[in-house]
């Protein structure tokens, strides 16, 4: 059995499988926009059939015409998880055999463990009716895609060849880069409580909210918002823990682009590498992207379809973010041997194992 | 002679049945301007079943402002006594028809069992979301027509929601009370609660979902018919 880093067959499928959670994230998405995620009832069969067996008339063609229905993006989110279930086991079995690096075969553990854990998380949501669970359900599922991003991120030529630089050059970047990456997290984490609370939008204008910079929580404002507002779904009533949610989420809004261009200026400055350079530059663009498409899920009273689109960028922000993290810090890891000149001179890779 | 007997006897019987308690009834008008409905987004399926574009519901009001589906009810009978519905009382019913709710508000009382079916030929799922500790949260699928699902619950919530996650703009509401003197105004906004009130003094509530709540003072004596008319306002 040969082991090597350098199998792009491998590298690509793991990027692959990243796309495939990043898609799933989107069906995720789809699901809390539609307010559809107890829609099936029961778990892990679909209305009692074996989930695979479901039959389509049920839930994709209901008399020849497309469902549409909260069965459906309830049904389809179940079965993209288990199809990245299954990439996932893939991944990990095929890093196993030929993958020479220990904690690169244990991530792909931790991957199928991560996988089996989110897809028993989202099962148990639904039998427990639990909105928490809900929640957390959709915090592990930006992790997921975090690990699985690192995977494929660590298995790339680049990644493995990248020149070093001085622990000390980097410090800030890197500083930088983790306190990005927790605000994002934190932003996502915030998103999450907010959806899977089910109480549709919370404050209904932007740039003020409920006509102030900082709206009334106290019991009487919460009966008026509750009372104006008109639902068009089943929308849990509103409390003050929502409007304090969506407030903190506006906040840190602000916190993440305040970091996320700081963190880009000095990777701008001080990064030798083209390709770290371009994909900081797209993690800045996405970032005002993603503050946009916020405003733009308030103005639109929360469309299914913006919504989904603001947890899909959200989700690529904060891979990204991972991503060039893991490259600063492999850039400036202190005691790392310095492959740049072998490379630069178009020397033979080295084909043996990897410093750990 | 015998006849006129019988007739005394009658009324000497039921003089007292009818003067034991009291029937309250009254209408609900909305004052102002309510805002403009919005259209909803029904799916494929859904949309078959309707020939006309289908809104929500907030507020039905008739054209001289009586307002539909304001829960009126009786806010405490003292006493402690323990209610439960009359024997030959009809089961009452929640429906899902043309993917709506009906009736949009309604009312039962405290583990008196109802029937929430299904009449459309396509799938729907039963959501109920209490708030109330001891009212049990449950989601039944029901794929077909035709079926039928009995629920109760053990303590009383005003108001307690049904949703379908299949449809999301499906939604209703249940007063459930732990006594009989509760109704639900009709397209002309008028209701009449049961009419065997005992006699006392009571705060009677009427609570419409978006124009709020409005309670007031009432004392009733055997035999009464008291007609108490509320007014309530769209908020601002």
């Amino acid at each position: 059995m040969t082991r090597s880093p350098h199998n792009p067959a491998l590298t690509a499928y793991a990027w692959l499988t990243a796309l495939a959670t990043l898609i799933l994230i989107c069906f995720g998405g789809l699901v809390t926009s539609h307010g559809a995620g107890l829609a099936v009832p029961d778990w892990p069969n679909s209305y009692g059939y074996n989930m695979f067996a479901f039959p389509l008339s049920q839930w994709l063609f209901v008399d020849n015409e497309f469902a549409g229905n909260g069965i459906f993006y309830e049904h389809s989110h179940r079965l993209v998880a288990s199809g990245v279930g299954l990439m996932t086991v893939l991944l990990a079995v095929w890093l196993w055999f030929k993958e020479p690096r220990r904690w690169m075969r244990v991530l792909g553990i931790c991957a199928v463990l991560a996988v089996i854990a989110q897809g028993v998380l989202g099962g148990l949501r639904v039998t427990l009716l639990s909105n928490t669970l809900g929640w957390i359900h959709g915090a592990v599922a930006q992790s997921f895609l975090c690990l699985v991003v690192t995977i494929a991120l660590c298995r790339t030529r680049r990644w493995q060849d990248l020149a070093t630089r001085p622990a000390g050059e980097g410090r800030a970047v890197k500083v930088a880069l983790v306190t990005s990456i927790s605000l994002i997290f934190l932003q996502l984490v915030l998103g999450a409580a907010m959806r899977h609370r089910h109480a549709g939008l919370a404050v209904p204008d932007f740039p003020l909210a409920y006509g102030e910079w900082w709206p009334a929580t106290d019991a009487t404002a919460i009966t008026r918002y509750n009372r104006l507002r008109l639902e068009e779904r089943a929308a849990n009533d509103l409390e003050a823990l929502d409007i304090h949610l969506h407030m903190a989420h506006r906040l840190n809004a602000l916190l993440v682009l305040a970091a996320v261009t700081t963190t880009v200026t000095l990777i701008l400055r001080r990064e030798p590498g083209k390709g770290p350079r371009r994909g900081a530059s797209i993690w800045l663009a996405l970032v005002f992207v993603q503050a946009g498409l916020g405003i733009w899920t308030v103005w639109s009273n929360k469309a299914a379809d913006i919504a989904t689109a603001h947890v899909a960028v959200g989700s690529t922000v904060l891979a990204l973010g991972v991503a060039l993290a893991l490259i600063a810090f492999r850039r400036y890891a202190p005691g790392r041997i310095d492959m740049s000149a072998d490379v630069s001179a178009g020397a033979a890779r080295p084909s043996g194992p990897l410093p750990a | 002679m015998k006849k006129l007997l019988v007739l005394a006897a009658a009324v000497a019987i039921g003089v007292p049945a009818l003067m034991a308690g009291a029937e309250v009834t009254g209408k609900i008008t909305l004052k102002g301007t309510p805002p403009k409905e919005i259209p909803i987004g029904l799916d494929p399926l859904c949309g078959r079943l309707h020939s006309e574009p289908v809104t929500t519901q907030h507020y039905v009001v008739a054209s001289d402002g009586g307002l539909k589906d304001v829960f009126v009810y009786i806010k405490e009978i003292p006493g402690g006594k323990t209610y439960t519905p009359a024997a030959d009382a009809k089961t009452p019913e929640l429906d899902q028809e043309k993917c709506l709710y009906t009736p949009y508000v309604s009312g039962v009382m405290v583990n008196q069992p109802f029937i929430i079916k299904n009449s459309d030929p396509l799938m729907h799922n039963v959501h109920a979301t209490p708030k109330v500790e001891g009212n049990k949260e449950f989601n039944v699928g029901q794929p077909v027509k035709g079926m039928e699902y009995k629920a109760s619950f053990a303590k009383r919530e005003v108001l307690l929601r049904f949703k379908c996650d299949v449809h999301a703009w499906m939604f209703a509401y249940v007063g459930v009370m732990d006594h009989p003197w509760f109704a639900v105004t009709n397209e002309k906004g008028e209701y009449k609660l049961p009419p065997d009130l005992p006699p006392g003094e009571y705060t009677l509530v009427a609570l419409h979902r978006k124009a709020g709540e409005s309670t007031q003072k009432i004392t009733v004596a055997d035999g009464d018919k008291k007609a108490v008319n509320f007014t309530m306002e769209v908020p601002k």
